[in-house]
């Protein structure tokens, strides 16, 4: 790790930057809707009526505060002190809807009539179907045609909840393609409505709202690490990335204690140099993605590299600004497990907690080993998912059934 | 002066900007459509440099995009084919449309560097930002007398619209209505009353209107407004339907510039 510079800012600038990351690389059609949202996000979400309005469904409606259970068992085979922010308890089975439940709130206040999200496994466009019930409005989800067939259960659901489903057809038909479709049909549609990105991705001011709805992840550890430890600090916070909004959550209010330590964890897929992989740190390198400068996995010529993980949440080829910004400055560590590492943490899990974790968690589990945490350290895995509701690629199903039948 | 500032000195009105995208249908072919683009009568052209995301462009060009790239094309790629352009004749003004991405791996200083090399006279990069721009990037377009065309949108305030003319030179991309290329709508009471709101802030630099200008109609409609209009999405279906390029486009472009009255001051 580098030796970090003194008086760093992790928090974005005035121009929407992170160090050298982030920015608004948006074309002109979508610069006015980008623009309300920078010079009105902060006074709209600082307002009293707004920010009751917000915690008061995150704790009647999504269940707020998560527990953040000492997983025992845990500790002991890793020889350390291991807690579990349980955010897959959260309505809907996600932290995603603690970002979701935000934007809506903003987009009222914006007077804005519909809302478009894109989606991958699934998780975010059922959080953000699921507040468009809530609140009443129309919801139009984009989702890759690969992604619509491989995660069928979450189509279903959002289609429950009343959202339109709409297939990404071009390009490689996953995530990314989603993400551009959203981003069309917002450029489309400027007045009317409202585009709520599922992580800290996108153009200035998406990744500095994002992580502050998500934020709450790490103001309850703080709260909760205190009344059970007596330290509100811990040693480590793991947290796995895709584009990485649960650990810009995590991270948060950590950022600036340098005592804690920051890991990140990405998506080796079947191995960082395989060719199938989505460990966007070790294979990216900086350039424009979705609306921000970032590191991004490309080719020489500055095309997109579609990603590869059998975890459908972190295939994704970019990381949030901030991400880059903690990767460049050595704030946070990044590593990577592979399918099988995360497949293996899911199983050692589940047997000796009780606690069935999603692939995308098991990644953070998977290197619980690799990070140094000895017996006075204590470590909190963000803990995301609630696995019926991800992971349900027939291929992970098939791997299941075969290590049950052995 | 740049051959887009000449053109517009002497041809105030009635320009057509053609748009193609690079290695479409045909990675070589490139330097032949500008060649018949050229004979046939295009006033400027616009081409464009594959990307795997292209944000702004509707199904047509995108489609455009990912068969380039599966043929082969890149931004390097690109600049070796129009090596040579300018001695084997070509004198209409080119402007090269793309992603910033791929420059930026290019780099911007050795991409400004290969422009103004084989002879390209401005650049049109949708995603990149003003500020960026003017604090990145002016400096070396300048250097190497490359003008950088930015985008104003019916949603544009007049304020934004003063400070884009203000740091523009060229033209303006006057973008039609709130879209992604290739809506079909094609030119609205709307878009006319908007078109008039522009035409009436006496801008400093010319107007080319684009977005859903296919066909005679349109682009005569447009050409009231405005010093002339951009086909995209139309010309790519042509290319992409074209049995014989070298009969297809010229009676494309005629067809567009029919009852043309390039040249004579309206």
């Amino acid at each position: 790790m580098e030796v970090l510079e003194e008086n760093i800012s992790f928090q974005v600038d005035e121009n929407g930057y992170y160090g050298q990351f982030g920015g608004a690389f948006v074309p002109e059609m979508l610069h006015p809707n980008v623009e309300e949202l920078r010079t009105r996000y902060l006074d709209i979400m600082a307002d009293p009526g707004f920010q009751a309005e917000f915690n008061g469904l995150l704790r009647h409606y999504v269940g707020r505060p998560t527990p953040l259970y000492l997983a025992k068992r845990l500790s002991e085979k890793f020889g350390t002190t291991i807690y579990l922010k349980r955010e897959d308890l959260c309505h809907t089975g996600a932290h995603k809807v603690n970002n979701t439940i935000g934007q809506i709130l903003l987009a009222q206040r914006l007077g804005k009539k519909r809302i478009v999200a894109e989606t991958g496994a699934g998780q975010h466009g059922v959080a953000t179907a699921t507040v468009c019930a809530l609140m009443g409005v129309e919801c139009i989800v984009y989702m890759g045609e690969l992604d619509i067939e491989r995660q069928a259960p979450n189509v279903a659901r959002m289609k429950m909840l009343g959202a339109e489903v709409r297939p990404a057809t071009c390009g490689s038909k996953t995530l990314k393609d989603a993400t551009n479709e959203a981003m069309r049909h917002w450029i489309n549609n400027p007045a009317d409505t409202h585009y709520i990105i599922g992580s800290v991705v996108g153009p200035h001011p998406y990744p500095d709202m994002v992580t502050r709805f998500q934020s709450v992840i790490s103001a309850e550890m703080k709260t909760q690490l205190k009344e059970q430890t007596g330290n509100s600090n811990p040693d480590f916070v793991v947290a796995c990335v895709g584009g990485g909004s649960n650990a810009a959550g995590a991270f948060y209010h950590y950022l600036d204690e340098p005592s804690v330590q920051l890991i990140a964890v990405e998506a080796a897929g079947q191995g960082v140099d395989s060719g199938h992989s989505a460990a966007t740190t070790a294979l990216g390198k900086p350039g424009v993605l979705h609306g921000s400068r970032t590191i991004l996995m490309q080719t020489e010529d500055g095309q997109v590299v579609e990603p590869y993980s059998l975890s459908a949440g972190l295939d994704y080829p970019g990381i949030g600004p901030v991400h880059a910004h903690l990767f460049q400055t050595g704030r946070a560590r990044f590593l990577s497990a592979t399918d099988d590492e995360a497949l293996k943490a899911s199983f050692e899990l589940a047997r000796i907690e009780g606690i069935i974790p999603a692939l995308e968690t098991s990644h953070a589990l998977a290197i619980l080993d690799r990070i140094g945490a000895g017996k006075d350290d204590v470590v909190v895995a963000g803990y995301l998912y609630e696995v019926s509701l991800i992971g349900c690629q027939l291929s992970v199903i098939r791997f299941f059934n075969s290590l049950i039948q052995n | 002066m740049n051959r887009i500032e000449k053109l517009f000195a002497s041809q105030p009105s009635g320009n057509l900007n053609v748009y193609f995208t690079a290695g479409f249908p045909g990675v070589g072919d490139t330097r032949r459509i500008l060649s018949v683009l050229q004979e046939s009568g295009a006033d400027l052209v616009e081409i464009g440099m594959p990307y795997s995301d292209p944000v702004a462009d509707g199904e047509t060009i995108q489609l455009s995009n990912q068969q380039a790239l599966e043929n082969g094309m890149t931004v390097r790629l690109l600049l070796e084919q129009l090596e040579g352009m300018r001695e084997d004749g070509i004198t209409l003004p080119v402007l090269l449309m793309g992603y910033i991405n791929p420059v930026i791996q290019f780099g911007i200083e050795r991409f400004c560097e290969k422009c103004a090399e084989v002879g390209v006279d401005g650049l049109i990069l949708p995603d990149m930002p003003m500020d960026v721009y003017l604090n990145e990037y002016k400096a070396i377009f300048e250097k190497y007398g490359l003008l950088n065309i930015f985008l104003v949108t019916p949603q544009t305030s007049e304020a934004r619209i003063r400070q884009i003319d203000q740091v523009s030179s060229g033209f303006i991309y006057t973008v039609s209505s709130a879209s992604v290329t290739g809506s079909q709508s094609g030119v609205s009471d709307n878009m006319e009353a908007y078109f008039e709101r522009i035409d009436a802030m006496n801008l400093r630099n010319p107007r080319l209107i684009g977005f859903g200008i296919k066909d005679n109609v349109t682009f005569e409609k447009a050409c009231r407004y405005a010093q002339g209009a951009i086909i995209g999405s139309a010309f790519i279906r042509v290319l992409q339907e074209s049995q014989d390029l070298g009969t297809d486009i010229p009676d494309f472009i005629h067809s567009v510039k029919a009852n043309n009255h390039a040249g004579i001051d309206v």
